[in-house]
């Protein structure tokens, strides 16, 4: 017993230690707060969108309604995996995401409750969740980026189906496990098909093409003359020129023509978690987000497409009406099992 | 870092020349009957903290089918993933060995100027983040990718894991014997081998023990430079598909190899050779070797810090938008880093403790596996490990749920290994000759352990809680997913900045991350520094 009484006196002291914290914190416990519903001036928000975009738009909120906002930032992909581990224990009552993929697979957890049909009709339907478990903010287009110093605006193509000719082997970006990749090849598959998607897909990944873990690093790698050409969401860029400078921009973007699966408009949104249903608090700041403020906020801020009638679309965007795709509905993109069963086919995820 | 302490401890205590048999041998005979059951069952108790991550990932893998299960581990992706991981982990291991070997020897046995200097510049890579110091290469090469990108960045911020337990090591080992070894003939390459590597052999191996389970489970630097390893996999598994079961099985294929590399370091430790106690090192002069030596010490640092860092500030120097900085906020950050940090160490030193008592000093299947256990959490990359917390704390103690307890909690199971082998080595390298006298002076046992095991043993569970504290500042996907609502560490700032291309804003967290984690870095490198050995 040559060591007994110390270490016991430390697993002692160490189980004092955490019953303190126990009791000091039970007073805030997290089910406490998601139990309850009804309005008392504050709620959670999981954020996946970042917090220097976000948080200015928080704060107009709080000014402007009195309810405090906890916000807990984070990267969309952890934060939905947080959510499907907490299950109806989240402290969350509303999660924002960065994309709508995230949305789709909570949504099919049976995390979410039903929005109100006048916060969901402020949208119009093609943007928007079609069991109204959530709500699309800002719409984002896919887009092609190229090295403006390699390559001129003419030569780079309007349809991502050039991408698997021989003159683009190994010169063609790709992130094949972002989420909005994947939302862009359920595009292609509903759009053209099964076959041609495969084909596509197998021609693609036999053309070499460089693989990215996120569109930054993609539009990181265009702009510093690393690959000639890379798939990603138009935002990006003008994020990265508000920090460099548009006129540094060595990477340019091209709009693929409408009607291809390359130009497909993808959104952002939000849902109100299931425990937090009757959460006045929560809903208000829902609607908060697709009224003419908060929408002109993100038109202004991170070049986004508003999706609400009435505002205008960022200066030197193309019109969103423009890129929609006239034969595709985003309730048509539900299907991502089958484009990760065929990415993984091919290896790329 | 294991051996970092034992041998300078022993030359402490043992002023003579008299060999002591390692207390291991002893065990035998003065307890017959094995560990007593008290320490085994609270060893026990804490390895079973790092067992967490484990039963989570059993819960997940057992949600999916059998089938499903088959169909993920027989893609051609999943044995690619492996492949690389395993390729990765094997070429940074085998470099870190030679490159920090050569570098403590350098540093140990030749008489150069500013050594003192040069020792601390060589553990300064554990302050950078394996994702930093990715990221500032890519600044002066974007084009980096690939397996030789990430083989070569890996080991410069892996080498210190080796370079100083050697050099501690190296400072306690005889060199009579390599001098004897020459005399009869040998070369120099030969009488090292013959000579003075058995003595170094089991800091080395510890430390490249820890290597490798880093490369294996880091995600940070594989991400950046595009080499795509399981942990890759695991990430796109949660995050473009949310599909946690998927997650879970790779996760499993990287315990399996991480439990393989722990259980061939125990086999490879084997017995402790001890030469005697102080001797007089045969300190080199460099002569026209000077320069090279030099070179090779700063190697790593070159590459791990000086390159990344300079790549950084140009890109705040570049940056058109330059924002004032948030001191207020910064200081609050660099509070809540250093409070999380503390708290983990300390946690992690005493949850390590019994286990570290253990296995230095009984050994047997049992020992074997609660040690193996302890050091599961290594392996894993943090978004596991929070995962499994999140999983583990809304079960059982809801009450602490996003509360600084829990995330303390998973720094530990993340970091408890670090702290286990040098603790280990610690325990090991107290005399039992000086206990038994301890004793027979009428001292209780916990008045020995007190006044003398636990005070000669007192630097290694010092260099096991910096290595956890030096850790835990630079984590990330764990403390995004645990941490209180609100609370904001360095590291969090930092990639909050730096996800929106804000690397003016983001600079100022940065360089406070790596000054802080600097702080414990420059003690490890001085807890038995040359310019005590030369004075």
């Amino acid at each position: 017993m040559r060591l007994s009484i110390p270490l016991t006196a430390l697993a002692a002291g160490v189980t004092a230690l955490a019953l303190v914290g126990c009791s000091t914190t039970s007073a805030t416990t997290p089910t406490d707060t998601a139990a309850s519903s009804e309005a008392d001036g504050s709620f959670t928000l999981y954020s996946g969108r970042d917090e220097v975009l976000v948080q200015p738009l928080i704060d107009m909120f709080e000014e402007e309604t009195g309810i405090s906002v906890e916000v807990r930032y984070g990267n969309t992909a952890e934060l939905g995996a947080l959510l499907l581990e907490e299950g109806d224990r989240t402290p969350a009552q509303v999660f924002l995401s960065q994309d709508a993929g995230a949305l789709g697979a909570l949504s099919n957890a049976d995390l979410f409750a039903t929005l109100p049909a006048e916060t969901t009709d402020a949208v119009p339907a093609g943007f928007t969740s079609t069991d109204d478990t959530w709500v699309g903010v800002t719409g984002r287009a896919r887009v092609i980026a190229y090295d403006g110093e390699k390559l001129s605006a003419d030569e780079v193509p309007t349809s991502v189906d050039a991408f698997t000719e021989p003159e683009w082997s190994g010169r063609v970006a790709i992130a094949p496990t972002n989420a909005s990749f994947q939302a862009f090849v359920t595009a292609y598959r509903v759009l053209n098909g099964e076959a041609a998607a495969d084909a596509w897909v197998a021609d693609l990944v036999a053309n070499s093409p460089q693989i990215f873990d996120n569109n930054r690093a993609i539009l990181s790698a265009v702009n510093e003359g690393v690959v000639d050409v890379g798939l990603l969401n138009h935002y990006y860029w003008f994020a990265q020129a508000a920090e460099a400078g548009a006129e540094n921009m060595r990477a340019q973007l091209s709009y693929p023509e409408a009607g291809d699966a390359g130009s497909i408009v993808n959104v952002t949104g939000a849902g109100v978690l299931k425990g937090a249903a009757n959460d006045a608090d929560a809903l208000e700041f829902v609607n908060f987000l697709v009224s003419p403020m908060a929408q002109e906020y993100f038109v202004e801020e991170t070049y986004e497409y508003p999706l609400v009638a009435g505002i205008d679309a960022p200066a030197g965007l193309p019109a969103l009406d423009s890129l929609v795709n006239p034969d595709l509905d985003l309730a048509d993109l539900e299907s991502l099992s089958e484009t990760q069963a065929l990415l993984g086919k091919y290896g790329l995820i | 870092m294991s051996v970092l302490v034992p041998e300078t401890v022993q030359k402490t205590v043992l002023t003579g020349a008299q060999t002591i048999a390692p207390h291991v041998r002893r065990a035998g005979s003065r307890y017959r009957f094995g560990a007593p059951g008290w320490l085994l069952a609270l060893a026990t108790i804490c390895a079973a903290a790092a067992t967490i991550p484990l039963v989570y990932l059993v819960v997940r893998t057992s949600e999916a089918g059998l089938g499903e299960l088959v169909d993920t581990l027989l893609r051609a992706r999943v044995l690619q993933l492996t492949l690389n991981s395993v390729l990765l982990a094997v070429t940074v291991t085998v470099s870190c060995l030679i490159l920090g070997t050569a570098s403590a020897w350098v540093l140990t046995r030749v008489r150069l100027a500013g050594g003192r200097t040069l020792l601390l510049l060589a553990a300064l890579p554990l302050a950078v983040p394996s994702y930093l110091a990715a990221y500032g290469w890519l600044v002066w090469f974007p084009g980096l990718n690939g397996f030789g990108a990430a083989w070569f960045v890996m080991t410069a911020v892996c080498t210190p894991y080796v370079t100083l337990p050697v050099a501690a090591a190296l400072r306690g080992a005889s060199g009579d014997l390599q001098a004897v070894a020459r005399t009869l003939g040998r070369g120099p390459v030969s009488a090292f081998w013959a000579a003075t590597w058995p003595q170094i052999r089991p800091a080395a191996i510890s430390g490249a023990l820890l290597v490798c389970l880093y490369s294996l489970s880091d995600f940070g630097l594989v991400a950046m430079l595009r080499f795509q390893t399981l942990t890759w996999g695991i990430n796109a598994a949660y995050g473009a598909s949310f599909d946690r079961n998927q997650a879970a099985l790779l996760a499993l294929v990287l315990v399996v190899l991480a439990l393989v590399v722990v259980a061939g370091e125990r086999k490879s430790r084997g017995q402790v050779e001890r030469g005697g106690g102080r001797s007089t090192l045969p300190v080199l002069a460099p002569g026209r070797w000077r320069t090279p030596l030099v070179t090779l010490v700063l190697l790593a640092p070159l590459a791990g810090i000086a390159v990344p860092i300079l790549g950084l500030l140009s890109r705040l120097l570049d940056a058109a938008t330059l924002r004032a900085v948030d001191v207020p906020r910064l200081m609050e950050a660099v509070g809540a880093t250093l409070a999380l940090a503390l708290g983990a160490a300390l946690v992690a030193a005493l949850l390590a403790l019994p286990i570290a008592a253990l296995a230095a000093r009984y050994r047997g299947r049992l020992v074997s596996a609660i040690e193996a256990v302890g050091f599961l959490g290594h392996g894993l990359p943090g978004i596991v490990v929070g995962l499994a917390l999140v999983f583990f704390a809304l079960a059982a103690v809801p009450a602490l749920y996003q509360t600084s307890i829990v995330l303390v909690f998973a720094y530990v199971v993340l970091f408890m290994p670090r702290a286990i082998g040098s603790m280990r080595s610690g325990i090991a390298a107290v005399p039992g000759s000086l206990t038994d006298v301890s004793r027979m002076l009428g001292y209780s046992p916990l008045v020995t352990w007190w006044r003398v095991t636990a005070r000669l043993a007192l630097p290694g569970i010092g260099v096991g809680a910096l290595l956890v504290a030096i850790s835990v500042m630079k984590e990330l996907p764990a403390t995004l997913l645990l941490r209180p609502t609100g609370v904001a560490t360095l590291a969090t700032e930092l990639w909050s900045r730096t996800a929106v291309f804000e690397f003016g804003a983001a600079a100022p967290y940065a360089a406070a991350l790596v000054l802080l984690a600097a702080v414990p870095t420059v003690i490890l490198s001085g807890i038995r520094g040359v310019a005590k050995e030369e004075s």
